[in-house]
């Protein structure tokens, strides 16, 4: 088998904080997986879970506490490791004294291209970000959004292998956000490896072959969007039509919007009612599976982790 | 970790080699400047006025910089032993007109401004010039009369004004009671090695300033080496006034029991009678070459 | 030592569009006044007032953009995350560092050469001729710019492990006690023990001496400067310059950025 793209072993890392540095704060721990090449993964968690830390690291824009990482191979201690890759960081700002062609140019300098070369690349660039208009501008007139369109621009300008985003979305309106789309879709298709963080599922369900997810430091799974979901599916809902004064017992589970009724239960229920509905002369409109969002299943985990911490901290007493 | 340990391991080295490398270079340049210090021995802004408009309402701190320049210019001065002190007017005029309540500056030029070289610049008309203006600017300090008599006294010989300003100075309540007597005795019988002994012993036992007591305490020894030496000089014609002749030993005075044993300097070097049998220091004596430049 | 140029000469960028260099204007319009008021205040030294001031706001100019502009140079762009897209390039971080350092270096030239012509400019509009001693006013900025580089790289190591206001604090602190480090060495302190005084030898030798590229006394007056005394400060500045960019290197190459 290949080479993974990106492999992850046993990173961790803290953060002193508190006087004199003394207390420390777990950001990540202990955290182990692999994203094999020409994947699309996705990097799911809620907001301080320790996403772009494993992103800084990777990058070596901070250092583990314990643990490596190779991507393509190579110990990301090799800076040459940046040459076949892209980063976009979170909420990204650049020299704001440059244009968007400036900047772009400087960065491509890095990777060896020549003049001609870096000229042709920097407005094949900007206009695939939709920047073209605006690339004479200084950054410091530029929006949010653009800056993030400027952000990935860099990141894939030299045709890296593998592609490291961090919270691509964010920022951008909804036109925006399918244009990102887009270049990932395209990235993929050219046969290169993208990781992006998102706390946004649909991004993450749309696009990615496989999401980790990652809450409060700690790896929670990894999987297809479809089995991290799957997992913890249960149930079926059934929304339907009766008319008033009917025997049906299904009615004291109900809930009652308007016209319709809504009943949730096991799926070996599901024909048995289905059965009494029938008898009762209802109309059902539709029957679907309980399919808990991954924002229920950040907040179940999250929860998880305070019952924990609060348990820990009781005994402790 | 390993390649860590050996960049780590070699900066240290370097760090090492390039600190050991500056150092030795430092001296080097030293020496350099050295050559050129004599000449680059200069100040840049000799007006004092407009250093004190220059450094706006920070003028004591300005003050006490260029009195930290003024001692630390003398002690170089002192310690290559050249004699030029030229800058040492200025440094001090500067000093005190961004500070005039700085009495130290005051005291410790007039005792350096006036002293002969190569203790002092051999200028007392500036000493009295920077005293006149302490005195204004500092009307309760008694000793700043002290100094400016000593000066008179001393390297002006000009003993009416010299007994004027003790006599000045005694007028302060504060001040010592033999403020008065000196003006009086200096007044009447101008200079005299006892005068210039009192004089002396009271600035070494009353001065703070360590440079100020330790040239009270050379002069102290002169003196003491003239009061000596007059009283050998009296026995010596004593012993010839007995005998008919000169002594040409200071033996020979012992023996007449005119003394009781060999007298000696501060230092323990016995005197000698030398030419004409007059009492001398002894060519040996550390002090010959002090009483010889004082002269 | 490509990325390194490259990052040099971005730096000179910002440098040159943030408006550093106009404080230029401020030099000209100075010595332009002191061209026209200096005759009528001082009689006879003319020229050395008219250099030494000259030679004075050339240091004290190039010594603000040192520290300040040397600061800000890694920590405004760790500020503002600037950092984190170049990092992420193939690049070492002590490129990085030696980048910004020749670039200020580089605005500080510049700039200090700027005024330089500036200052004879003035100095011919005083005295209607040039001649060869003035040439040594070249020496003194010369000397004048190693001290400005050496002071970036120390404003450089801060910046690496402190605040930004720490950092300037520390720069102008070590400045001042580089400058008084030669007289620590021969200070006449009568109530130090030799163990104090030898202490203050050592940490005198060890601080950067910025007396050893000061010639402006003898060049206001004309004066030569020695070579060897060129060389040697020239050297000086370089092995000291290359000990702290080292250890700030090393420091910032394990720093975790926020």
């Amino acid at each position: 088998m290949a080479t993974p793209a990106i492999e992850i072993e046993h990173l961790s890392k803290e953060y002193p904080y508190g006087f004199l540095n003394l207390k420390k704060k777990i950001s990540l721990e202990d955290l182990s997986m692999r994203v094999d090449t020409g994947e699309v993964f996705g990097f799911l968690g809620p907001n301080g879970a320790g996403k772009s830390t494993t992103i800084k690291l990777l990058m070596r824009l901070i250092f583990p506490d314990r643990g490596t990482a190779r991507i393509l191979g190579k110990s990301i201690d090799d800076v040459s490791m940046h040459q076949e890759t892209g980063y976009l960081p979170e909420q990204p700002y650049f020299y704001d004294y440059l244009t968007a062609a400036e900047l772009l140019d400087y960065f491509a300098r890095f990777h060896g291209l020549t003049a001609t070369d870096r000229k042709t690349r920097v407005q094949n660039m900007l206009k695939k970000v939709g920047l073209e208009t605006a690339k004479k501008i200084q950054l410091r007139k530029y929006s949010k959004g653009m800056l993030q369109r400027v952000g990935l621009a860099q990141a894939i300008l030299h045709d890296p292998q593998v592609v490291i985003l961090d919270e691509p979305m964010s920022g951008l309106d909804p036109l925006g956000r399918r244009e990102v789309r887009d270049i990932i879709l395209e990235l993929k298709k050219d046969g290169r490896t993208v990781l992006f963080s998102t706390h946004i599922l649909s991004d993450a369900e749309m696009l990615c072959d496989r999401v980790g997810v990652i809450v409060g430091g700690k790896l929670r799974g990894v999987g297809t969007p479809g089995e991290m979901v799957g997992i913890q599916t249960q149930g079926m809902e059934v929304l339907f039509e009766v008319a008033e004064g009917k025997n049906l017992p299904l009615l004291a589970k109900a809930t009652r919007t308007g016209e319709r009724y809504r009943v949730q239960m096991p799926e070996e229920e599901l024909y048995g009612a289905i059965e009494q509905l029938r008898a009762a002369g209802a109309r059902i409109l539709s029957v679907a599976q309980i399919k808990p969002t991954l924002e229920e299943f950040f907040m179940n985990l999250v929860e998880a982790d305070r019952a924990q911490a609060n348990a820990v901290e009781v005994s402790g007493k | 970790m390993k390649r860590s340990g050996i960049i780590k391991a070699t900066l240290g080295v370097l760090l090492a080699l390039g600190l050991a490398g500056v150092w030795q270079l430092q001296k080097k340049i030293d020496a350099q400047r050295q050559a050129l210090q004599e000449e680059r021995d200069e100040l840049v802004l000799r007006s004092p006025k407009l250093i004190k408009r220059m450094s706006l309402e920070y003028a004591p701190l300005v003050g006490a910089m260029y009195w930290t320049r003024a001692v630390q210019y003398y002690g170089e001065k002192h310690r290559l032993q050249q004699k030029n002190l030229e800058l040492l007017w200025p440094l001090l005029d500067i000093t005190t007109t961004l500070d005039p309540n700085l009495i130290v500056a005051y005291r410790f030029g007039s005792t350096f401004l006036s002293d002969a070289p190569p203790r002092g610049a051999g200028d007392p008309d500036h000493a009295v010039e920077l005293l006149r203006r302490g005195v204004i600017a500092n009307p309760d300090y008694w000793r700043l009369y002290q100094d400016m008599g000593n000066v008179y006294y001393f390297d002006k010989k000009d003993y009416a004004r010299a007994a004027e300003a003790f006599a000045e100075g005694a007028k302060n309540p504060q001040a010592a009671i033999w403020m008065k007597v000196m003006a009086a005795k200096i007044a009447a019988e101008g200079e005299s090695l006892e005068t210039s002994y009192f004089l002396w012993r009271d600035i070494y036992q009353t001065a703070q300033e360590p440079q100020i007591k330790k040239n009270a305490e050379l002069h102290l020894r002169l003196v003491k080496v003239d009061l000596d030496l007059r009283e050998l000089n009296r026995l010596a014609d004593e012993y010839e006034r007995r005998t008919g002749r000169r002594a040409t030993k200071m033996s020979q005075l012992v023996q007449a029991g005119l003394l009781p044993h060999l007298p000696g300097d501060l230092d323990g070097y016995p005197y000698v009678l030398g030419e004409g049998g007059k009492a001398e220091l002894n060519l040996n004596s550390p002090m010959l070459e002090e009483k010889l430049m004082n002269k | 030592m490509k990325n390194v140029r490259t990052v040099a000469a971005n730096t000179f960028r910002e440098a040159v569009r943030d408006r550093v260099l106009y404080n230029l204007v401020f030099f000209a319009l100075l010595m332009m006044g002191a061209a026209i008021l200096v005759g009528q205040i001082s009689i006879g030294i003319e020229e050395s007032v008219i250099v030494s001031l000259g030679l004075t706001a050339i240091s004290v100019i190039g010594l603000f953009i040192a520290v300040f502009i040397g600061v800000g140079l890694v920590s405004k762009e760790m500020d503002k995350r600037t950092l984190y897209a170049l990092l992420a390039k193939p690049v070492e971080r002590w490129e990085f560092l030696l980048g910004k350092f020749c670039g200020l270096v580089m605005t500080l030239t510049v700039n200090t050469a700027a005024m330089a012509v500036g200052l004879y400019l003035a100095l011919w509009a005083v005295k209607h001729t040039l001649e060869k001693s003035d040439g040594w006013i070249l020496v003194a900025v010369y000397l004048i710019l190693l001290k400005l580089a050496l002071i970036v790289a120390l404003a450089l190591l801060f910046s690496c492990f402190t605040t930004p206001f720490l950092a300037i604090l520390f720069t102008a602190g070590i400045y001042v006690a580089g400058v008084f480090a030669g007289d620590l060495r021969t200070v006449q302190a009568v109530d130090l023990s030799p163990a104090t005084m030898n202490l203050l030898k050592g940490v005198s030798y060890l601080l950067p001496n910025f007396e050893d590229f000061n010639v402006m006394g003898a060049v206001a007056h004309g004066r030569a400067v020695p070579g060897a005394l060129v060389g040697q400060a020239t050297l000086y500045a370089v092995v000291y310059g290359a000990v702290v960019l080292a250890a700030a290197s090393a420091i910032f190459s394990r720093r975790n950025l926020k």
